[in-house]
């Protein structure tokens, strides 16, 4: 069975049908790369996947259960998380606090608890340090531990935002455009990454990428979006020698 | 010696001053509103002592606890029945709703105990305390000692807890923390828990100090303390401290040395003052747009 289908998915802002009928599966553990030339709707995808917009047509199915109607908060705790297309780190806390705040709704120990069973809130404390240390080695950050989060070089940026998406212990990661604005080393350091953690953490991951040689390089399946509907599905060689795909990058010859 | 009495004298009001900056400040923060309400809690606050204490006959014990829950539940409502819908429209008109709660709660006062002023029960004994011949009253050291320990266990609530990393989180990006699982509706109502549950504590040293209370008390009050967490850099805790201590030194120093009727003059001047030369206040950072 699918992890996440969508069904007719479909948002319109005013007159202007941002994504119409948006029809989509993917399966426990797979790698999906989402492309599309720009303004195609492909953020507005994810906005619907995580409950930031509600769409006004079609359904969205994640592990057996609607998530229409649902808060952003609730869709996070039955299990997606994703990363933004410009950096939205906590920049203010330290690189160890922005993962524990994700850590934080996993474990359970309530105010009452933190005022009245201090010894339990050190207990929980510590194995929260110990998560956060651990996946923050996941990514080569623990070094950097204390420091603020804003003050980390552009490239660790982006893995920290991954480390915090993960801390909230997804099935479904959402990465949006993780290697915008990374020079070729920095994303080919990245394209590792995102390999190691579907293997390590056996999550589905669904990729909106530019980057053609990354999304080519890691997803097993593609779909294209354009203009708010799904312009062609497959893998990577079926996606490159589409003429659709190939039309609505290039433009046809006249 | 004469100096220092005066200092002491501004640090226990200062603190009172602080305790309501908390308040503004906090909610500042995370609900990025300025609640001019808050004064007003304080009053409400200063009013459930007085009932609990001297028209119900409790003990003191559960009076300021009465008082305490009373303006945190206070807080709680007015954020979800006069705030909370208006989320997300302009800040004026959610400025413009604060005000209204104010005089509501102002006027419903007003009905209920009359204009004229209460005793505020005795809830310690008056008398001063002379260490080395500085001359410190009982309720000046209790308050001063209650802002600090407040401020102390605040600081250690939002920089070491679950729920403190959570409030962080929220007031830094609301959209992300949402994202992270965390419930942003319950935070924002943690939020102005605290700050009305150290109302209520400033309304109770207001009540102590001055002994006599009544339905306007916390219009000034919240005036002053709103400066002074202008003046330490509205969104910063210390600073919000800092700046209560500060107005009340001032106070104090303007009271003894130059005369009583300036003391408002001088805050207000503080402000302009600190409007002027460091907008951003004390604590505050300048967040310059990067081009």
């Amino acid at each position: 069975m699918a992890l996440l289908k969508t069904e007719g998915l479909g948002i319109q802002f005013g007159g202007l049908k941002a994504v119409d009928e948006f029809n989509f599966e993917i399966d426990k553990n797979q790698l999906y790369g989402l492309i599309g030339p720009n303004g195609a709707g492909k953020t507005t995808v994810f906005n619907l996947l995580t409950g930031v917009y509600q769409p006004t047509s079609g359904q969205i199915i994640f592990d057996g259960k609607s998530l229409l109607k649902k808060s952003p908060t609730q869709i996070t705790q039955m299990g997606i998380a994703r990363t933004f297309q410009n950096i939205r780190l906590f920049k203010e806390m330290s690189v160890i606090d922005n993962v524990k705040v994700g850590l934080h709704y996993s474990q359970n120990y309530s105010l009452f608890s933190a005022i009245c069973k201090l010894p339990q809130y050190f207990r929980g404390e510590e194995a929260i340090d110990e998560m956060a240390r651990s996946l923050l080695r996941v990514f080569d950050l623990e070094q950097f531990a204390e420091s603020k989060a804003k003050n980390l070089p552009y490239g660790k940026q982006r893995k920290l935002e991954i480390a915090r998406a993960l801390a909230t212990s997804p099935k479904l990661l959402l990465l949006d455009e993780p290697a915008a604005g990374m020079n070729p080393t920095e994303t080919a350091e990245l394209m590792e990454t995102i390999k190691i953690v579907r293997e390590k953490f056996s999550i589905a991951i669904l990729l909106i990428e530019h980057d053609m040689k990354l999304v080519m390089g890691i997803c097993e399946k593609i779909a294209v979006l354009n203009f708010g509907t799904v312009l062609a599905f497959g893998t990577p060689e079926e996606i490159r020698n589409n003429p659709d795909v190939v039309t609505a990058y290039l433009g046809t010859e006249e | 010696m004469g100096f220092i009495t005066q200092i002491m004298n501004g640090l226990s009001t200062g603190g009172m001053y602080a305790l309501v900056a908390i308040g503004y400040t906090m909610v500042y923060g995370i609900a990025k509103m300025i609640n001019f309400a808050h004064g007003e809690f304080i009053m409400v606050g200063a009013y459930i002592a007085y009932v609990f204490t001297t028209m119900l006959k409790m003990p003191i014990f559960v009076s300021v606890i009465a008082s305490i829950i009373g303006c945190a539940l206070l807080g709680v409502i007015t954020e979800k029945v006069a705030y909370k819908p208006l989320r997300g429209s302009g800040s004026l008109s959610v400025l413009i709703t604060a005000i209204g709660v104010s005089y509501l709660l102002q006027n419903l006062f007003l009905i209920l105990f009359g204009s004229a002023a209460r005793t505020f029960p005795t809830y310690m004994k008056s008398g001063t305390l002379n260490i080395f011949g500085i001359r410190i009253t009982y309720i000046s050291l209790l308050s001063l000692c209650l802002t600090l320990v407040c401020t102390g266990i605040l600081l250690f609530f939002i920089n070491k807890t679950r729920l403190g990393k959570a409030m962080r989180a929220v007031s830094e990006d609301r959209g992300a923390a949402e994202l992270m699982g965390i419930n942003v509706n319950n935070t924002i109502s943690l939020t102005f828990a605290i700050g009305s549950g150290l109302g209520a504590i400033a309304g109770i040293i207001y009540g102590m100090s001055y002994s006599l209370i009544n339905p306007y008390l916390g219009a000034m009050l919240g005036i002053k303390a709103f400066i002074a967490a202008v003046l330490g850099g509205i969104g910063n805790i210390q600073g919000a401290m800092v700046g209560g201590l500060i107005i009340g030194v001032a106070e104090a120093f303007t009271i003894a040395y130059i005369s009583s009727t300036f003391s408002d003059a001088v805050v207000f001047g503080i402000l302009i003052f600190i409007l002027l030369v460091k907008p951003a206040g004390l604590f505050g950072k300048n967040v310059r747009e990067k081009v």
